[in-house]
């Protein structure tokens, strides 16, 4: 195996995890806001986001006729995603946890898996009572050419599609929404009130129930572009896909700290990047003193996100931006 | 007889003396109306909705009998008859019923280990499956014509000698809490939702493993799984009229419970003994255990590995009465159902956790099932995707969600508690709040009404609460 190979292989693993990595980084900021605000591992996330990719499919299928750019379809769908998604999230809040405010940590965190079970079955019942199970994408034409120039390199090699240029970009912009809504406004300001203490806010003049609910619908709204992003670029879901890119996304916000919101991007790309180099690493047993590597087969990168996981846990207890929290007695 | 009025809820009201007479006449006819309908309801058509209800109002009866203040003999008399005489002989006019008590006793068992988890230690472990896929592949592989096909060696064409399944059930325990240990040990210094992650990606990895690794024969599973030979009890279910293809059901029957017995027991000593103590002190409040000179890893790692190893060793008998196992017996869903039992029965009440097991295995394997049979069977155009039987994951979710929103104690909340909630007639309200609020034992949501409750506490209460513990904690 000569070097243009490997580096080929490794600059391909960089793009491709960079578009899976963006991906979960999307789905994790839902977490991790969620996180910040309530201490609440919102397990219902995965459905929430599904749901937004169930959106983008009909909203897909509805336009599949219509003589629109197909950009503008994708904002169509996002939009309807982001609200739908959004909305169910603050009536999960509602009705699910905010009852629920001031028990122990357990009893939402379990309340969370089941609305979140209750969501998979209901997503598949509204979406089976077409007849529908296995949804597939019709994306607009466009989308899925392949890229064989970057500033007059040829990049043919790389199996870089439209659509992945999309999502890195769509997650750029979200990412960077987002940091100037938390940081530099003052609803941003409010809401890191309410995180960091909620009573005493109050005394502010905040209401932190109000600010919960926004909370649960910007992190709902992101999981809903989330679902959009999934649907465009694997173009196949049902109703319980959320489940296993919603649990690697948790991952993903753990790993980088959870609560932290730069920590869920990073979370998320390493991730990315540890699931595509693990899914092509077969591929180097061809180098000598490195046959071994044929084991690890394709099937296996789904572990390197918990072994990650594990093993970023024992080193940074916190994750890798996470502060160590001391307990306050 | 007493001279207590009978009143028509068992469940709510005591007779001072005890009713046994009620009890037993109440238990015959329904076990008589069992038996006598259960053979001839096998017919299709919407009648074949008596089946589950009337098995379940046999369950329901032993539920009544346990609650029922009679006196100690005709409670084991009516559950000695159950036992040895009601559910054996229905096993026996229809296998499936055999092949159900099987399957709910295993499920309890696996509910008992986690209650030791969750209940007791109050650690949430989302991954509790993969000890029980750790002791179902363990005795999966070496029992059965997979062993061959990994060792190469065609002498062991049906697997090791099925006399070895008894000693791997003490290996699967190890097995198990081997791995509760390993899995552990790096991660139970963590909080405890990192740790729900944790565990999460533990059973997602043992999956992933039993998908791909060729020594679990990957997505086909392992088949033709054999279970211990036991002569004297095929010839004992021989004389009873068993046919020969139940045999292998009536021995685990029998086996499974021993388990069970064997694992109330432990549950039981536990829960009463210092690192039962110890477990309940870390869940109520880490840091004042950790104070009052628990060791916090050390407690927790044992909870974990004791809880694992009840899985294993059910894992073992699993594999022994399928006969067959493939990851899917072992994904995540799977652990949230062991969850929902736990819960819907009542966390840390050994009564509770096995009802709850009953009743969700109920639904599972029998309710539904019946259900979408008799949809189908009567409007045979039915859209497929209205089928009851594919909506276990709603039920299960909607069962977590209301146990927290309304009873977060469960079904059945523990003898002592309810004891406490209706010792005292003087100011029933205030009582049940604040007794329930206070000595909740530190069940799930023990906190969950502090707010509403919190203006009743006064210093009268609380010292008379203090009395009635010591007084029922004997």
């Amino acid at each position: 195996m000569d070097l243009q190979t490997i580096g080929t292989i490794l600059l391909q693993v960089a793009v491709g995890g960079l578009s899976l990595g963006v991906l979960y980084a999307i789905i994790a900021l839902g977490y991790t806001m969620v996180y910040g605000v309530l201490q609440l591992i919102n397990f219902a996330h995965s459905e929430v986001f599904i749901a937004g990719g169930i959106v983008g499919y009909f909203v897909f299928e509805a336009l599949k006729d219509a003589s629109l750019n197909g950009y503008l379809k994708l904002i169509v769908a996002c939009l309807a995603a982001m609200f739908v998604s959004g909305g169910l999230n603050v009536l999960i809040e509602r009705l699910a946890y905010r009852p629920l405010r001031g028990a122990q940590r357990l009893v939402p965190l379990i309340t969370a898996i089941g609305v979140s079970l209750v969501l998979q079955d209901s997503l598949r019942f509204l979406v089976g009572v077409r007849g529908l199970f296995d949804l597939s994408v019709n994306l607009p034409k466009g989308f899925t050419n392949s890229i064989t120039t970057f500033l007059g390199v040829n990049i043919s090699l790389l199996n870089l599609q439209v659509k992945d240029i999309i999502l890195i970009g769509v997650a750029g912009l979200m990412m960077l929404g987002l940091n100037l809504l938390v940081n530099h406004t003052r609803m941003g300001r409010a809401m890191r009130a309410v995180a960091h203490d909620r009573q005493t806010s109050g005394l502010m003049g905040i209401n932190s129930d109000s600010i919960i609910s926004l909370t649960f619908l910007i992190g709902g709204a992101l999981g809903g572009l989330g679902g959009v992003m999934f649907a465009m670029k694997y173009q196949a879901l049902n109703a319980y896909s959320g489940t296993i890119p919603g649990m690697k996304a948790f991952t993903a916000a753990v790993l980088g700290g959870i609560g932290n919101i730069p920590g869920a991007m990073l979370g998320g790309l390493v991730l990315g990047w540890v699931e595509t180099f693990l899914g092509v690493v077969s591929l180097f047993q061809g180098i000598p003193g490195l046959h071994w590597l044929g084991a690890i087969k394709a099937e296996y990168k789904d572990l390197g996100a918990f072994l990650a996981l594990i093993l970023i846990l024992f080193f940074k207890p916190a994750g890798l931006l996470g502060k160590a929290t001391t307990e306050k007695v | 007889m007493t001279t207590a009025p009978v009143r028509p809820n068992p469940l709510k009201t005591r007779p001072v003396g005890g009713d046994r007479t009620w009890l037993l006449l109440a238990y015959t006819a329904i076990s008589g109306l069992l038996l006598v309908f259960m053979r001839d309801l096998v017919a299709d058509g919407p009648m074949k909705m008596l089946q589950p209800v009337l098995f379940g109002g046999f369950l329901l009866s032993l539920l009544f009998a346990y609650q029922w203040k009679a006196a100690p003999w005709a409670k084991m008399l009516v559950f000695a008859a159950a036992i040895v005489f009601v559910l054996p002989f229905m096993g026996r006019s229809n296998t499936s019923y055999f092949d159900l008590m099987i399957q709910m006793m295993i499920f309890s068992a696996l509910a008992l280990g986690l209650n030791i988890v969750v209940g007791l230690a109050g650690l949430l472990d989302l991954g509790y499956i993969a000890f029980f896929a750790v002791g179902a592949y363990l005795w999966g592989i070496f029992g059965s014509p997979q062993f061959a096909e990994v060792t190469g060696n065609p002498a062991f064409a049906n697997g090791i000698n099925p006399a070895y399944f008894w000693l791997f059930i003490p290996l699967a325990v190890a097995a198990a809490a081997g791995v509760g240990v390993l899995i552990g040990l790096p991660v139970l210094k963590l909080k405890g939702d990192y740790l729900a992650i944790v565990t999460l990606g533990l059973g997602e990895v043992i999956r992933i493993f039993a998908n791909n690794l060729s020594v679990t024969n990957g997505p086909q599973g392992i088949d033709a799984i054999e279970s211990a030979p036991v002569p004297w009890l095929n010839s004992l279910a021989h004389t009873l009229g068993f046919a020969e293809d139940q045999y292998r059901l009536f021995f685990l029957y029998i086996l499974v419970l021993g388990v069970i017995a064997v694992t109330i027991v432990v549950n039981q000593r536990l829960d009463r003994s210092k690192i039962g103590r110890a477990w309940i002190a870390i869940r109520e409040d880490e840091v004042a255990a950790q104070a009052m000179g628990v060791p916090l890893l050390k407690t927790k790692l044992l909870a974990f590995a004791t809880g694992a190893s009840f899985a294993g060793a059910m894992g073992v008998i699993f594999a022994a009465k399928q006969a067959f196992i493939d990851p899917k017996s072992f994904d995540y869903f799977q652990s949230i159902g062991v969850m929902s039992m736990v819960i819907l029965g009542g966390m840390g009440n050994i009564p509770g956790v096995i009802l709850g097991a009953i009743v969700v295995t109920m639904l599972n394997l029998m309710v539904l099932p019946t259900l979408s049979e008799v949809l189908q069977s009567s409007f045979p155009n039915i859209n497929q995707n209205l089928d009851p039987s594919k909506y276990q994951r709603l039920i299960f979710g909607l069962v977590l969600v209301f146990m927290m929103l309304y009873r977060p104690e469960g079904l059945l909340p523990s003898e002592r508690r309810k004891h406490e909630m209706h010792s005292d007639d003087e100011h029933p309200a205030v009582d049940s709040i604040t007794t329930e609020n206070l000595n909740h034992g530190g069940e799930l949501g023990g906190h969950l009404r502090d707010g509403s409750g919190a203006e009743t506490r006064s210093p009268g209460l609380a010292t008379r609460r203090d009395n009635e513990r010591t007084g029922s904690e004997k």
